[in-house]
């Protein structure tokens, strides 16, 4: 263990406090008192029970088309991959609000897609379908991204002497490379679903907002800072819990504990 | 990867030269708060302002109710335009006597050519339109309930937006076949959407006060700015998108 150096602790601290001191004053602000009356209010428990909804159905999506991605990424070669994989991250940097605009160039009902989707009947602004594919489109790159590195990080030649050994494709993936990414795909979904959860930008763009069908709970917060803070300050408290437990379920793989 | 990393700040600084530096060539700063409705009218009062008295006018438009909640958190702002009373009544101890400048009405915005032939606030409770309205708690939403309780219409939204012209664009953008948005919405996006009159004896008069915040370090610009908007030659730009005069 070495001694900080002066010139690195002043900056250091300095970022460890721009973390810690909103979290500080949210938590010092936060109407204990009347938390458990705030949490129970109709709009709070239909924000709640929406995100939850939204966020673990965007990330069962995400994992089901993310997984195979990220193992062609990873484990085979084709044209246009690395375009592929520019497209996949590209939301990880987009602005989300941007994200919500071109879902609905893309979805809405003068959209790209949107318009054929409107003739078979399916809408998806302003449902709950549109939330959960607005979260998806920001969500879904934190899942791949994470697989894949999962993927290259196991050692071909233990899938290879499964193939030697008799193991056809679908059995080895099963019970070898599949058990093998586990702790990669476990961290990639933790991480897809807190994003999800989070999701703000892209879903009011996109999926409007309307309590008990896509108001979920950063939206939520948003509108009731400008008439109730108090119930603005519970809210964020409780996506602040949520937050913390969801790294520390993840705290192995980052904490390095 | 430092190759990289100096073409992204070379990027960066040309992108900085190419702004305006305009915020260098006049001595005075004023930040207006105004609400969503004033966007296209303000921004016409304020190049006027700016080519009289070389102060230069930055403006936050948004919800009255969002830009109040801002100030009570201790936003800059040296002066505050709100589209309706009660909202501003909010911070009455933050700012100096609020005086009316300007009136407004609703409208039912539609998409152009009217294809889902909307013709009165009744319309609005058909199951085939999708219909938008603006949050309870920004000044169109309240004003927008006011008047579907006059017309005793019930409603049931498809979304709930932040403010006015979130509202618009759901229109404009077809997403939403009908929103209530004050007349002066419609006609700045002319050619866009088309508005939908809604009778006097359902409608409601939106009453948009102004005031200086006690905050402000700029008290002389803000007076003057104030002093514009409600002043025969203000009144006359405001009437030219169509808000009537207090």
């Amino acid at each position: 263990m070495r001694r900080a150096p002066l010139l690195f602790l002043a900056p250091a601290l300095g970022a460890a406090a721009l973390f810690g001191v909103p979290l500080v004053a949210l938590v010092l602000r936060a109407p204990w008192a009347e938390l458990g009356h705030q949490l129970e209010s109709p709009t709070a428990r239909d924000a709640l029970v929406l995100s939850l909804v939204c966020s673990l159905s965007a990330t069962a999506i995400s994992f089901a088309l993310g997984v195979p991605l990220a193992w062609l990424l990873a484990r085979t070669d084709f044209t246009g991959q690395r375009l592929v994989r520019a497209l996949v991250t590209l939301p990880m940097v987009l602005p989300p609000v941007v994200g919500g605009v071109a879902l609905l160039l893309a979805f809405g009902r003068r959209g790209l897609v949107g318009e054929w989707l409107a003739a078979l009947g399916v809408t998806l602004p302003f449902t709950t379908a549109g939330a959960v594919v607005a979260e998806t489109f920001v969500a879904l790159p934190f899942l791949v991204v994470s697989a894949e590195a999962g993927f290259r990080q196991i050692d071909p030649r233990l899938e290879e002497a499964a193939a030697v050994l008799g193991a056809r494709p679908g059995f080895a993936l099963r019970r070898v490379t599949l058990p093998l990414a586990a702790p990669a795909l476990r961290a990639g979904a933790a991480l897809c679903w807190a994003r999800a959860l989070g999701e703000f930008g892209a879903t009011i763009t996109f999926a409007g907002s309307f309590p008990g069908r896509t108001q979920t709970l950063p939206l939520a917060v948003y509108l009731a800072l400008e008439h109730d803070p108090d119930a603005a300050i519970a809210l964020s408290l409780v996506l602040l819990i949520v937050s913390v437990a969801a790294l520390v379920a993840l705290r192995d793989r980052w904490l390095g504990a | 990867m430092r190759r990289t990393l100096c073409r992204f700040a070379f990027a960066v600084a040309l992108l900085a030269l190419a702004l305006p530096a305009r915020a260098q060539e006049s001595k005075h700063e004023l930040t207006v708060f105004a609400a969503a409705s004033l966007s296209e009218s303000f921004q016409a009062l304020a190049t006027a302002f700016e080519a009289r008295t070389h102060t230069h006018v930055t403006f936050s438009f948004g919800a009255s109710s969002l830009l109040v909640t801002q100030l009570q958190q201790g936003a800059p702002a040296d002066v505050l335009a709100t589209a309706d009373e009660v909202t501003m009544a909010r911070v009455r101890d933050l700012v100096d006597a609020p005086r009316t400048f300007a009136h407004n009405r609703l409208q039912i915005a539609v998409e152009k050519g009217n294809p889902k032939r909307v013709a009165k606030l009744s319309d609005l409770a058909r199951t085939d339109l999708a219909v938008v309205l603006a949050a309870e708690q920004v000044p169109v939403g309240k004003y927008a309930r006011e008047a579907l309780a006059e017309a005793k219409v019930s409603v049931t939204p498809r979304s709930l937006e932040a403010d006015v012209k979130a509202v618009l664009n759901k229109v404009i953008l077809g997403e939403a076949d009908a929103g209530i948005v004050y007349t002066t919405d419609v006609r700045s996006a002319a050619g866009k959407v088309d508005g939908v009159e809604i009778p006097d004896s359902q409608n409601v008069v939106a009453t948009y006060p102004i005031a200086i915040a006690k905050a402000t370090h700029e008290a002389g610009e803000a007076n003057a700015f104030v002093d514009f908007v409600v002043s025969s030659e203000g009144r006359e730009v405001l009437g030219r998108f169509g808000f009537a005069p207090p």
